[in-house]
């Protein structure tokens, strides 16, 4: 598609795939950079925004004096303009500096400890969506109309309408509780299979799309011409379906796989409530209450490149599941 | 009178031998919710080795399902109702699913209808033609590379070595149809089905698939049985023809007998209907006196030429309506990194268009023909030249004159499919050009609508109903009334009746023609059916590369063509030089 049409030199056509890639990768590296400053400045601008002194709030009912109130704001530059603090912030997050909280740790060890609990979490839960949302996905698909499909639908269906916070209640009930198969909470150091019952929890709504992504992807594909044809070449049914059916439904799903990473991590703020994991939710909602613009805007900063990272990963995974994806201007 | 394809073929000396196939009153049906509703009703015909059979009939004759029940993949909920299929004495409709898997690929091939859709396009052609070698036989490894390239040389392309690695996308429509058939053929199969291997194709290169296709099967022994719409293109590749409708055989026996001399209304309808027949009887039938017009006769339109042969003449004074001089159009492809190559699309095209006639724009795919239709129609913006439609220069037109351009020129698209909503009703289709252009009340736009439908030959009742569930001449008809809701003066078809069969083809031409005498409609006709031309054009332009190659009157390209790229586009016509029975 790309210089094919009058180009039959097939050196040249492959070498120009393999340059377009890298010539797309590289711009959407570029791209990062207005997005990155864009995002820390809104939030900085929200979060400079917000009512009420932080710094009073910090004392509550009994304020110190206002040579200390102002001593102490002047320590976190929150008596210059916001501009200059702005800008302040970002020239130290560029030597490394990331500020420290109101309570004197410095940001960057709070993210130090918060953000590997929340990818961990996040990561299992994408393999679980990952996994067996495709595995149930193709099996529906390929039983469409028979039981297991329609109770994978009524299964899916209930999974999306039913809050987070009541799966989460009731798988926390069920396990912990009743049959003491998992911790109800877990420990600080949040080692892996403590982490999996949350998972499972985080999992679940995103589970049930990829349910339905995959049972839709695979029945449009069932009936696609390219899929008789293979089976009019003699080849097995099993084969038929991984290698003609199951590729070819893939790419849907890995684009809301790769969109879904950035929700894991951020809505994980509910089920990292539920089951008391000092993740990343929970220490942002934190110090958002708390107005410390530094924290929060080093987190949001630090989530918005893992989300333009996801997303480029999933574009080139798409142009590796489907050659005719073209990455032009 | 029908007479059975046996006993036809037993007088034929050469076919001793037992027959390879034999369908024996087969019966399908697709399964709904009221009941069963029958698509093929007991059919049979019989195919000796090393012979050529084709079915012929339109779509929904039931012609594709006998093929698809033939190696048990029909569509959706098609089962086998009643009936054999014997292949080599053996019942196919008996056999489990494994034993059909030996069946599939290794003793029947099939090549299927569209070459855009029937290879998977996330896998490479080395892997696709590999699987189907591997799943056929022992090759591994290296020998089956090699045989990969083997099959794919033979199919024709000689470049096969170099062309593994690359995707379908990176092939033309043709080469994807000789991918098909070198998968089809490579496990040397004894039958091969071939469910219209070419309909997608431009002629030429449907010509030259064919023959060769008729190259391999003669030298490899193999039974070829043939599904084609098309009745001159069955004719001149198969011995023995079946014809089918509503799900029966009609009539069957050899070939030139069945054209020569048509038994059932049916099969003589769709020997009148053939275009490359009907386009010789219009010259003939010049001389004589004006037929009656008859929907499928091509006499229908011979009155309408006739009448339109005055207007042409009195027209002629007049200056053209659209005028187009040396227009060029550029488009830059992206190479690698940052450079780009230029294509001329359109390369320096001049032609000018009377009021009430019909210009043809004929050309192979990638010609640049659809292109002009989409500079004219100001989709996109010609790099240099002139269009001027009604005396004004069309390319500064913004806001409100654009606007009364578009009302004034109107097009109608090939694919009656992908061109109307599916969510929108047939009413609301028609009057959304009306909404768009702000005409009338809705009791106005609802008149308008219904006087629409009437001009296309529809009946009021079809505007409640939705596209899926109308045909594809009907579909068809609705785009037209769509465009003419306006009151255009001229209409840009570009292929708009390439994607139907040859009867719904000639109404839609019959109804072309009645509503050109009728609204005095100017109509630019973008085609790659030169048999289409004959019989709607009054001048043809022929493009070749981005240049019109030949522009004339009808009769001179057709009677007298200079250039030799219009005699092979020409002579590539299926049934060209056959002589039809009336």
């Amino acid at each position: 598609m790309i210089a094919i049409l009058h180009a039959p030199d097939l050196r040249s056509v492959n070498q120009a795939r393999g340059d377009l890639m890298l010539w797309y990768t590289g711009k959407r590296l570029l791209q990062m950079i207005p997005v990155f400053f864009g995002a820390t400045f809104l939030i900085y601008f929200m979060v400079f925004s917000l009512p009420g002194d932080p710094i009073a709030a910090l004392y509550g009912e009994r304020p110190p004096s206002d040579a200390v109130l102002a001593q102490i704001r002047a320590e976190y530059n929150l008596d210059k303009p916001f501009i200059v603090q702005y800008l302040l912030y970002i020239g130290n997050f560029f030597q490394g500096d990331l500020g420290t909280t109101y309570s004197g740790r410095s940001v960057s060890d709070v993210m130090a400890s918060a953000f590997p609990i929340t990818a961990r979490l996040a990561m299992l839960a994408l393999a679980f969506e990952a996994v067996f949302g495709i595995l149930v996905g193709l099996i529906a698909g390929l039983r469409k109309g028979k039981l297991f499909d329609a109770s994978a639908l009524v299964v899916s269906l209930l999974l999306i309408s039913v809050p987070t916070f009541v799966i989460g209640f009731v798988l926390q009930f069920v396990f912990g509780v009743q049959l003491g198969w998992a911790r109800t909470t877990v420990s600080g150091a949040a080692p892996i299979d403590e982490l999996i019952l949350p998972a499972l929890v985080l999992a679940s709504v995103s589970f049930a799309y990829i349910v339905r992504l995959t049972r839709a992807s695979v029945s449009d594909n069932l009936n696609a011409d390219f899929v008789r044809t293979a089976t009019a070449k003699g080849l097995s049914r099993p084969r038929v379906v991984t290698v003609h059916v199951l590729r070819n439904s893939l790419v849907p799903v890995i684009t809301f796989l790769g969109v879904d990473i950035g929700s894991l991590m951020v809505g994980a703020i509910v089920t990292e409530g539920i089951f008391n994991i000092n993740g990343v939710g929970g220490t942002v909602f934190k110090a958002i209450r708390l107005g410390e613009g530094p924290t929060v805007v080093s987190f949001i900063a630090v989530m918005v490149v893992i989300f333009v990272l996801a997303n480029l990963l999933v574009d080139l995974l798409y142009a590796a599941l489907d050659p005719r994806i073209r990455y032009a201007k | 009178m029908t007479q059975l394809a046996t006993e036809t073929v037993n007088q034929i000396p050469s076919t001793d031998s037992a027959p390879l196939l034999e369908i024996r009153d087969l019966e399908v049906g697709f399964r709904t919710q009221r009941g069963i509703v029958p698509a093929v009703r007991g059919v049979s015909l019989t195919l000796y080795p090393g012979q050529t059979l084709a079915i012929v009939g339109e779509s929904g004759s039931g012609k594709t399902t006998t093929a698809q029940a033939i190696i048990k993949l029909l569509a959706g909920t098609g089962q086998v109702t009643g009936g054999q299929i014997l292949f080599e004495g053996r019942d196919l409709t008996a056999l489990t699913a494994a034993e059909m898997q030996n069946v599939r690929g290794r003793e029947i091939g099939y090549v299927p209808q569209d070459p855009m859709s029937n290879l998977n396009p996330v896998w490479n052609i080395g892997f696709q033609v590999a699987e189907a070698i591997r799943a056929n036989s022992d090759l591994r490894g290296k020998a089956l590379k090699q045989r990969t390239i083997e099959v794919l040389q033979e199919a024709g392309l000689a470049d096969a070595a170099d062309r593994l690695k690359q995707y379908p996308h990176q092939f033309s429509g043709g080469m994807r149809q000789r991918v098909l058939i070198g998968i089809g053929l490579s496990a040397r199969p004894k039958l091969l089905i071939a469910d219209e291997p070419t309909s997608a194709l431009d002629v030429t290169v449907q010509r030259q698939i064919l023959d060769h296709l008729a190259t391999l099967t003669r030298d490899y022994g193999t039974s070829v049985l043939f599904i084609t719409h098309d009745l001159g293109l069955a004719a001149e590749r198969a011995e023995q023809l079946v014809v089918m409708y509503k799900g029966k055989v009609v009539e069957s026996g050899p070939s030139q007998e069945i054209l020569a001399n048509p038994q059932h209304p049916y099969t003589q309808r769709l020997v009148a209907a053939a275009p490359s027949l009907a386009s010789r009887r219009i010259q003939a039938k010049k001389n004589e006196d004006a037929p009656p017009a008859e929907i499928f006769s091509a006499g229908g339109t011979d009155t309408a030429l006739m009448r339109r042969a005055t207007d042409r003449e009195l027209a002629a004074s007049g200056k053209d309506l659209i005028s187009v001089e040396g227009i060029t159009k550029m488009y830059r492809i992206r190479k690698s990194g940052l450079r780009y190559t230029e294509l001329l699309a359109v390369n320096d095209v001049s032609f000018g268009v009377k009021k009430g006639t019909t210009t043809a724009i004929v050309g192979e795919s990638g010609s640049g023909k659809s292109t002009v239709a989409k500079l004219i129609l100001q989709l996109e913006s010609t790099t240099s030249g002139r269009i001027e439609f009604d005396g004004r220069d069309v390319a500064g037109l913004t806001g409100r004159e654009l606007l009364s351009f578009r009302r004034r020129v109107q097009p109608v698209f090939q694919d009656p499919y992908g061109s109307l909503d599916p969510q929108y009703n047939v009413g609301n289709t028609i009057a959304e050009p009306l909404l768009a252009h702000n005409v009338g009340s809705r009791k106005e736009r609802q008149k308008r609508v219904l006087e629409l439908l009437d001009q296309v030959s529809l009946p009021a009742a079809t505007q409640f109903r939705y596209p899926s569930e109308l045909s594809g001449g009907q579909r068809q008809r609705i785009a037209i009334a769509r465009a003419l809701a306006l009151k255009p003066d001229v209409l840009v078809l570009d292929e708009a009746v390439s994607a139907l069969d040859v009867l719904v083809q000639g109404q839609i031409l019959s109804l072309l023609t009645e509503l050109q005498t009728e609204l005095g409609l100017t109509y630019l006709f973008i085609t790659h059916d030169l048999a289409v031309v004959r019989l709607v054009a009054d001048n043809v332009c022929v493009m070749q590369k981005g240049r019109i190659v030949e522009a004339s009157s009808t009769d001179e390209v057709f009677d007298n063509p200079r250039e030799v790229y219009t005699q092979e586009l020409l002579a590539a016509i299926p049934g060209a030089n056959f002589e039809f029975g009336r």
